[in-house]
Order: structure tokens, then sequence, then C-alpha cells
């Protein structure tokens, strides 16, 4: 294992991170506050409570999802794909590191970002309404795990994509529907039950259930389904890299 | 010594079918000066890329110091710095930080005074600090090779490193080349300018059309096919060729006033004298003679414009 490789990589997406702090930051948590501000105090006040929980505090869990996922596909996506459009991932290629050492610097450092993301909007929102976080590990556990695998997804987008419209189209046409309608801003058991089965082919939705359950013990499905769900999707994602990096896939010819 | 680089039955078919390299065989000793020459689409940079893990072979294999390049490809990896030919550099990167990025992604720990020597010799210490987007592109190449050398490789690929140089700079990375050499690495370049290798390179291997057509010692290449002219300036004009000796080897010059012997340095005689007696035999006299040795260019040139 080549860590001098890893940790060159790391800190080079890191120090992209910081450069672009503006956007990478500032932006998501002001448009999360938007959320709160619209969701949590407009909307919310008319809306008393979803399963015992104020809804202001109920939504938090799925906005934080929101930041995340988008975050980590668009992060990783960008990061892999910017190399491979100026032409310096010749250097990655060169190198004397296999796919492992690449996809832990560029899924790391998404990932890494997106929590750290995570947190702040978690912060944010104790600004807004009352926390309550029942189960901190596994809260962070679901954090974690849904960073990479989503960091992991957007690594394959930006190996995927031929062209910038590429790599934005999958997070606003796939993760931000799919959020949205993953029961970020309700419980799908307030949907008629065709709907709740439809629900359930959502993959987003197993996410946000199990992060809602690590704050308020109340969950769409069950959270031993969450968890297993997650790792179903880490582990395509890992197969899909895997193949990837075996066939060189976009990457060589 | 075993060779550095061994590269034997090498093909490479890229997907749109076409065949970049055609079973190249080819050793590079340890320590020497390789230059590649070949027009353009020869295959140059396919082939360097292949040995460099940015192409994946079709056939044949490729041995980087007994280490095979797809099984053992990080021990094969470690030994090689590679200077590609489009310069493609981070833009908001530092000379500094994008120099230090590259030696650690080739697993080496950080060395701040290596970093340092590497830039100077390469004048870009008082760059350090920029960002790449704001340099020449004669500098940028400098960054290019700072990245290949920060790594402290023992092979270094250099894919027309002096394209788009100015003289002056094309005189330094001949003295950077020269220095590497000095101090035991394997340089492999590619170029368009003849002289260069000429000047720099201890032999040289012409490629065309994905073939390798000549490995030679740069002085053999030389002298080998190399061809002298002897030209004679006539006192009176001719209105054809003289039936003497050696008449096929004559040519006349438009005006009939310069009459050009073409003879091999390689023959045993060089029939010079026999000629030049024929010559006053037949009354042909001469105000003055002189002889001219082909470049390595025009050998160059003679090369791939046969049909092969
Ligand atoms: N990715 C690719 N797909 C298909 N064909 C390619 C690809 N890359 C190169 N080729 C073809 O392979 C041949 C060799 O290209 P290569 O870049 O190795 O030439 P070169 O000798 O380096 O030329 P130059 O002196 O112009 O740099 C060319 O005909 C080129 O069109
Ligand atoms: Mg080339």
């Amino acid at each position: 294992m080549n860590i001098h490789a890893v940790r060159s990589i790391y800190m080079f997406e890191m120090s992209r991170t910081a450069r672009t702090l503006m956007q990478s930051i500032v932006s998501p948590v002001l448009s999360t506050s938007l959320y709160f501000v619209v969701f949590g105090a407009a909307i919310g006040s008319r809306i008393t409570q979803i399963e015992g929980i104020e809804y202001g505090a109920f939504i938090v869990p799925g906005l934080i999802m929101l930041t995340l996922l988008t975050q980590s596909v668009m992060n990783a996506s960008f990061g892999i794909y910017f190399p491979r459009f100026t032409g310096t991932i010749y250097e990655l290629l060169s190198a004397p590191i296999s796919y492992i050492e690449i996809v832990l610097g560029y899924v790391g450092a998404a990932a890494t970002k997106s929590i750290i993301l995570g947190l702040i909007i978690l912060a944010t929102a104790g600004f807004f309404v009352p926390l309550r976080i029942a189960h901190p590990v596994w809260m962070m556990a679901f954090l974690l795990l849904t960073a990479i695998t989503f960091s992991l997804l957007g690594f394959i987008i930006g190996i995927w994509a031929d062209g910038f419209e590429k790599l934005q189209i999958i997070p606003l046409l796939l993760i931000t529907p799919l959020t949205f309608l993953g029961g970020s801003f309700y419980s799908i058991n307030v949907l008629p039950p065709f709907w709740q089965t439809v629900s359930l082919f959502n993959p987003v939705v197993y996410l946000v259930s199990g992060f809602r359950w690590s704050f308020y013990e109340v969950s769409d499905v069950h959270v031993g389904t969450s968890l297993a769900m997650t790792f179903v999707f880490l582990i395509a994602c890992l197969g899909v890299v895997g193949w990837i990096f075996k066939t060189g896939y976009r990457l060589k010819n | 010594m075993s060779p550095i680089i061994s590269i034997s039955n090498l093909s490479k078919t890229y997907a749109t079918g076409f065949h970049a390299l055609k079973g190249i065989n080819l050793d590079i000793a340890r320590g020497e000066i390789f230059a590649l020459l070949g027009p353009n689409g020869a295959g140059k940079t396919t082939l360097i890329s292949t040995v460099c893990g940015i192409v994946n072979p079709s056939g044949g294999t490729v041995t980087v110091d007994g280490h095979d390049i797809l099984t053992d490809f990080r021990k094969a990896r470690e030994l090689i710095g590679l200077v590609p030919q489009e310069l493609t550099t981070d833009a908001f990167e530092t000379v500094w930080a994008t120099t230090s990025f590259s030696r650690g992604l080739f697993g080496k720990a950080a060395n701040p005074a290596h970093i340092e020597r590497v830039l100077k010799d390469l004048s870009l210490w008082d760059k350090k600090d920029n960002k790449i987007m704001t340099l020449s592109g004669g500098m940028k190449r400098r960054v290019l090779i700072a990245k290949a050398l920060s790594h402290e490789p023992r092979i270094l690929f250099l894919d027309e490193p002096t394209a788009g140089v100015d003289v002056q700079l094309r005189k330094d990375m001949w003295e950077v080349v020269r220095k590497l050499r000095a101090s035991g690495v394997t340089i492999i370049l590619t170029t368009h300018y003849i002289e260069e290798a000429e000047e720099m390179a201890d032999r040289i291997g012409v490629i065309n059309k994905g073939e390798l057509i000549v490995v030679e010692e740069k002085k053999t290449l030389i002298s080998k096919l190399g061809k002298k002219q002897l030209t004679l300036e006539l006192q009176k004009k001719l209105d054809a060729v003289p039936q003497v000796i050696f008449a096929d080897q004559l040519t006349l010059s438009a005006d009939g006033m310069n009459l050009t012997y073409t003879y091999d340095t390689e023959a045993e005689r060089t029939g010079i004298t026999r000629l030049l007696n024929a010559l006053s035999e037949a009354d042909i006299r001469f105000r003055d003679l002189s002889t001219t040795q082909s470049s390595l260019e025009d050998i160059f040139v003679d090369l791939v414009r046969q049909p092969r």
C-alpha cells in the first residue's frame, strides 16, 4: 500500500476544498437554512407534529441527507473528472499506485468534506429547532456509510461522464428528486399504500429512515433493513469501481 | 549488464482498430541516452505511454529493471519519471505544491531539500509560490520536468521536452539531461529536432508507422548510413554526365558546372583517386572541390521516405 500516495491525493483534494471554501461550505449551509425557514418555520407552523416530533425537527435528518448525498456525488465526481478533463490524469495512471489508493484518496476526501458539511448543517439546525439525538454513534455510522457510498457513486459518475453537463445531470435529475420523494420532508406512512410500495424502490428511503431513527427512534422501515440496504449500495458501488479499474474503462486506451 | 528496460514484441491496437505499434523489440541500456525519432503519428508517444502504464498494451511484454510492467507495476513505475508531450498541468496549484504532490504520489516521503534542488536546477525556484496558470508555456514545460524528477527516478522519459522552448532554455535542458545522465539516470527522449538527438543521444531508434526500423549507436548510424559527397566545380560546362568510371554515382548540376560524386564512407576504398584520374584522362578539369557529409537529419528523412 502506497500510503504517501493516498495522503498526497487526499491532501490535494482537501486543499481544493479549502480554496473553494465559499461554494464548498457557505452555499450548502445557506440553502439548508432557507429550507428551515420555508419548511420549518413557514409551513411547519401549520403542521403540528409527525409521529410525535415537531415538524421542524422531523425534517433535520432528511435535510442533512439531502446535502450529504448531493455533496458527496458532486465532490467525488468533480474530483476525478477534472484530472481527466485537463489531462493531468496521466500522472495518476503512471504512478506506482493501484485503484485502492486512488479511491481511498479521492473518495476519502469527498466523504470527509460532505461529513463536515453534514455536521455543520446539524449545528446550523440547532439554531432553528430543538434537536435530540438518541443514538449518536449510529448517527455517525449512517453519516459515514452514506458519505462513503455516495462518494463512490460520484467517483463512478466522474469516470463515466464525458462532459461537465453529465456531472450536473445525475445530482440534478436523480439524487435531488429521489431525496425529496424519499421521505426527507414527510413520513412515507402518510402516503397511500400504492405509493408506499413504490417508495420502497427508492434507495434514499432506507438512508433517510435509518438516519432519522438514530435521532428520534422513529422510522419508515426497520433500522436493520436500512443498515443492510446501505451496505448493499456500498458493495454495489465498490464492485463497479473495481470493474472500472480492472478494465481501464474510460481511463486507459 | 542487463538492460534497464526490455521491450519484446510489444504491440498496440487502439479501440479504433488502428495498429499504433507492431511488434516492437527494444532494449535500453543502463545509463544511456536513447533518442526515439520518427514522423508525426509514428507511435513514439504510444510506445512511451505503454511502458509508463498509461496505455494498455495489446500484446508483448515490457520489463523495467526486471519488473514486469503489468504484474509488478509498482516496482516498475517507481523507477520511472515521465514528462508528457502535452502541457498538462493543474492550473490553481503552486509550483511547489504540484511538485511535492508528485513525489508523494510515487510513494516517497516528503523531502523539501530535494524539491528545492530540482526547482533550482530548472530555474523555477523564484516561481515556486506562483500558481501554474500564471506561468509561460516554457515554464510549464519545466514544471512537468520538475514533477517527473521529484521522486528521484532511475529512468526518465522525455516526450518532446523541447517543443516550443526557446534556444536558451533548450540548452539549459540539455544541461539538466547531461547532469542526470552523469548521476546514472537512463534517459529516453523523443524529439523532432534532429540536432538535439545528434547532440545528446548515445543511441538512436527510428520508428515509422509503428515499426522500429533502425536502432543504432549514433556514431555507427551516421557513418553506416552516412554518405559523403564530393563536389567538383568545373572549368568548362558539361552537357551530360561524362561516361567515365562510377558514372552511375555522378550527377551534374542544372547549369552543367558542378559534378557531384556520392560515395559510401563505409566502403573500403572511396574510389576518389580513380575517379579523378579518369576525369583527367577524359580531359575534364576543375577549379575547386569540396566534400560534405550527410547529417542525421538527411539520414532520417531518407529512412522514413523509403516505402516499407
Ligand atoms: N487514443 C487513440 N485512439 C486511436 N488512435 C490513436 C490514439 N492515440 C494515438 N492514436 C494513433 O496512433 C498513432 C501514433 O500516435 P502517437 O501519438 O504515438 O504518435 P507520435 O509518434 O507520438 O507522434 P507525434 O510526433 O505527433 O507526437 C497515430 O496515428 C495516432 O492517430
Ligand atoms: Mg507524440
